[in-house]
């Protein structure tokens, strides 16, 4: 008899708790995503991710980019020439391919479109601190939802120096640069 | 938003925006004819219609689960929902979300408003409690993938001295009071950043928690289910649940004949064994001890609040911006060479000095502040270890009286190893043997 009572009580003492939960409740799921205004790129994502290959990727806000012949986020500092090779390239990995935009507005003016290979990239950020350094910062690091497995605590959030991984509503999973200033 | 909010959030907007762009903008864009500029791709993350079908899942399991150890009684169905649950929470969903981890997502919503909980964590946390009320703790059976990895890998058991037994397993509580205190405070998620066997349903992870993992489960060979006994905080709330819950897992089917037959069957020590033939001592003595133990109650309360109030500062450490705070003070003050990524990036966000100074005071002030919730929060926490050790102690000093052999309502897992060890049991899977016995 008392058990039932105290199991009664229980109930209602977690139908109480459920009642206060649910009113803070929202039903809409979250993920994590970056802020991009607040990231520094230091190269945590391709470290502290539980994935072995990170969830964190360079994505590349091309209305932002410049299409610059020479790139901050692609060609090293102390290149040798203006070519492609490896030696001259920022990416540990190659993961950015350069390719010439052919235009009548441009046809004595080389422009050059950069699109990251994302099988290849591993999310570490030099080139993102390339261009945000002196560039138009168009690259920045993006956590892909087609990767990430949503850990209930974020690795790289909890590793961040600048905190700048946030719970997002899932509906609007991604922080783009425009949309974030 | 409230109109007058917004009004000013898009002002500033609006004030701000161009210079961040001019900031920004080094080279003009190129002004394309024929070339299209391509857009980047958005995959979007797993559908919540998929997480509401997780919590489907969850409740057909703790149902099935149910039922299986209440009323169809059958270990080897126990123990195939036990791999399916492994198979599916463990290895497809990759351990995320389980109830245990959302213990720190309800305290995180209780205490801080701007976190909105996503009502599948809800629903994960209740299930199992609700389920727990009705049948007793199903869900660490046969539903939660770490007691699956756990159970699977549990080759010899051995028996635990009943005085290790019983304190260790004040550990859970502690663990538990340690999570909420570091959830509700929005330092960390303790529960999953410690959790062992995620690696090993992620294959991956770091060689820390690898070795941990590895650990427990080599532990667990010869202990049962170390995990949920010892450290599990979801497990010491089911605990506390599950001696309220109106349905129980027995031993036997019928009447249990005191055989003894069951009485080691159980490798996790939750069978109560029947004390009739005990001579208990029930004297002065004993009467005594009870009435130290209530008087001393408080005193455990108020003296563990002292001494876990006295860790807050190191405690406090587990919060970002204690950190970065003590860390600035400490370059400030010439004590370290060190400087770390976190002050670094701090130093560079500040535009100009006075900038820089101000940041410094807000986050200097903010530690504070966080520090004395920590100092609150360390009383709290220490307070319920007291409590939680005042109530084991006069528990242990209360007698009660047992006529049969029964599972321990809050340390049985509903397993379901005990029913094979019952005559009785075999009686009623085969009515025929009742010949055979006599």
């Amino acid at each position: 008899m008392l058990r039932t009572g105290l199991g009664g009580a229980g109930l209602l003492g977690i139908g109480g708790l459920a009642w206060v939960s649910a009113g803070r409740s929202e039903l809409h799921h979250t993920v994590w995503q970056i802020d991009p205004t607040v990231c520094e790129a230091c190269g945590n994502c391709a470290t502290y991710c539980v994935l072995e290959e990170s969830a964190v990727k360079c994505v590349h806000n091309f209305d932002a980019c410049g299409y610059c012949r020479i790139c901050f986020g692609y060609f090293e500092p102390q290149r040798t020439g203006d070519h492609e090779g490896a030696e001259n390239q920022l990416c540990p990995t190659g993961a950015i391919i350069r390719r010439l935009v052919k235009d009548q507005n441009y046809r004595d003016i080389q422009k050059h479109e950069y699109t990251i290979d994302e099988k290849l990239c591993i999310g570490c950020g030099v080139c993102v601190k390339g261009c945000e350094n002196d560039g138009n910062g168009s690259l920045y690091l993006q956590i892909r939802h087609d990767r990430c497995l949503n850990c209930n605590q974020c690795s790289i959030a909890a590793a961040c120096p600048t905190q700048a991984i946030c719970r997002v509503p899932a509906d609007h999973p991604y922080l783009t640069k425009e949309a974030s200033h | 938003m409230k109109p007058v909010r917004l009004l000013i959030s898009q002002l500033i907007f609006i004030l701000v925006f161009p210079c961040i762009v001019r900031g920004e903008q080094r080279f003009d864009l190129p002004d394309f004819v024929e070339h299209q500029i391509p857009r980047t791709t958005t995959p979007p993350p797993r559908l919540v219609l998929y997480e509401f079908l997780d919590v489907l899942v969850l409740a057909g399991a703790l149902s099935l689960a149910s039922y299986l150890a209440l009323k169809r009684r059958s270990r080897k169905g126990i123990f195939l929902l036990m791999i399916f649950s492994l198979g599916y929470f463990g290895f497809y969903r990759e351990g995320c979300v389980c109830p245990i981890g959302a213990i720190q997502n309800i305290t995180l919503a209780l205490f801080d408003s701007s976190y909105g909980l996503p009502y599948v964590v809800l629903l994960f946390f209740l299930l199992p409690l609700v389920f727990t009320l009705l049948f007793g703790r199903s869900f660490c059976g046969a539903v939660c993938p770490l007691g699956a990895i756990q159970d699977v890998v549990l080759l010899k058991p051995l028996a635990v001295p009943s005085w290790l037994q019983q304190s260790l397993g004040l550990l859970a509580y502690v663990y538990l009071g340690a999570a909420v205190l570091f959830a509700a405070t929005g330092s960390a998620f303790i529960i999953c950043e410690y959790d062992p066997f995620v690696s090993f349903f992620r294959l991956s992870g770091s060689l820390n928690m690898l070795v941990l993992g590895f650990s427990f489960l080599i532990i667990g060979m010869f202990v049962g289910r170390p995990y949920c006994r010892f450290l599990c905080p979801y497990g010491a709330i089911l605990r506390l649940v599950s001696r309220f819950s109106l349905w129980r897992i027995t031993i036997t089917p019928a009447e249990c004949v005191q055989c003894r037959l069951c009485e080691d069957s159980c490798p996790f020590s939750a069978i109560e064994t029947a004390n009739t033939t005990q001579v208990h001592p029930r004297g002065k003595t004993d009467k005594t001890r009870l009435g130290i133990l209530l008087a001393l109650l408080p005193v455990l309360i108020i003296a563990g609040g002292w001494l876990v109030s006295l860790l807050h500062v190191p405690f406090s450490r587990m919060d970002f911006t204690v950190r970065l705070a003590e860390q600035i003070d400490s370059e400030d003050m010439g004590a370290t060479e060190e400087i770390l990524e976190t002050s670094k990036y701090f130093h560079e966000k500040a535009q100009s000095e006075e900038i820089l100074i101000q940041r410094k005071e807000e986050v200097k002030s903010q530690a504070l502040q966080k520090r004395k919730q920590f100092l609150w929060g360390g009383w709290m926490l220490g307070g319920f270890i007291g409590l939680v050790i005042g109530v084991k102690l006069i528990s242990l000093a209360v007698y009660r009286r047992r006529e049969d052999y029964q599972a321990d309502r809050a340390h049985c897992v509903a397993c379901g190893r005990c029913y094979a060890y019952c005559p009785i049991e075999h009686l009623r899977q085969d009515p025929t043997r009742k010949v055979r016995i006599k």
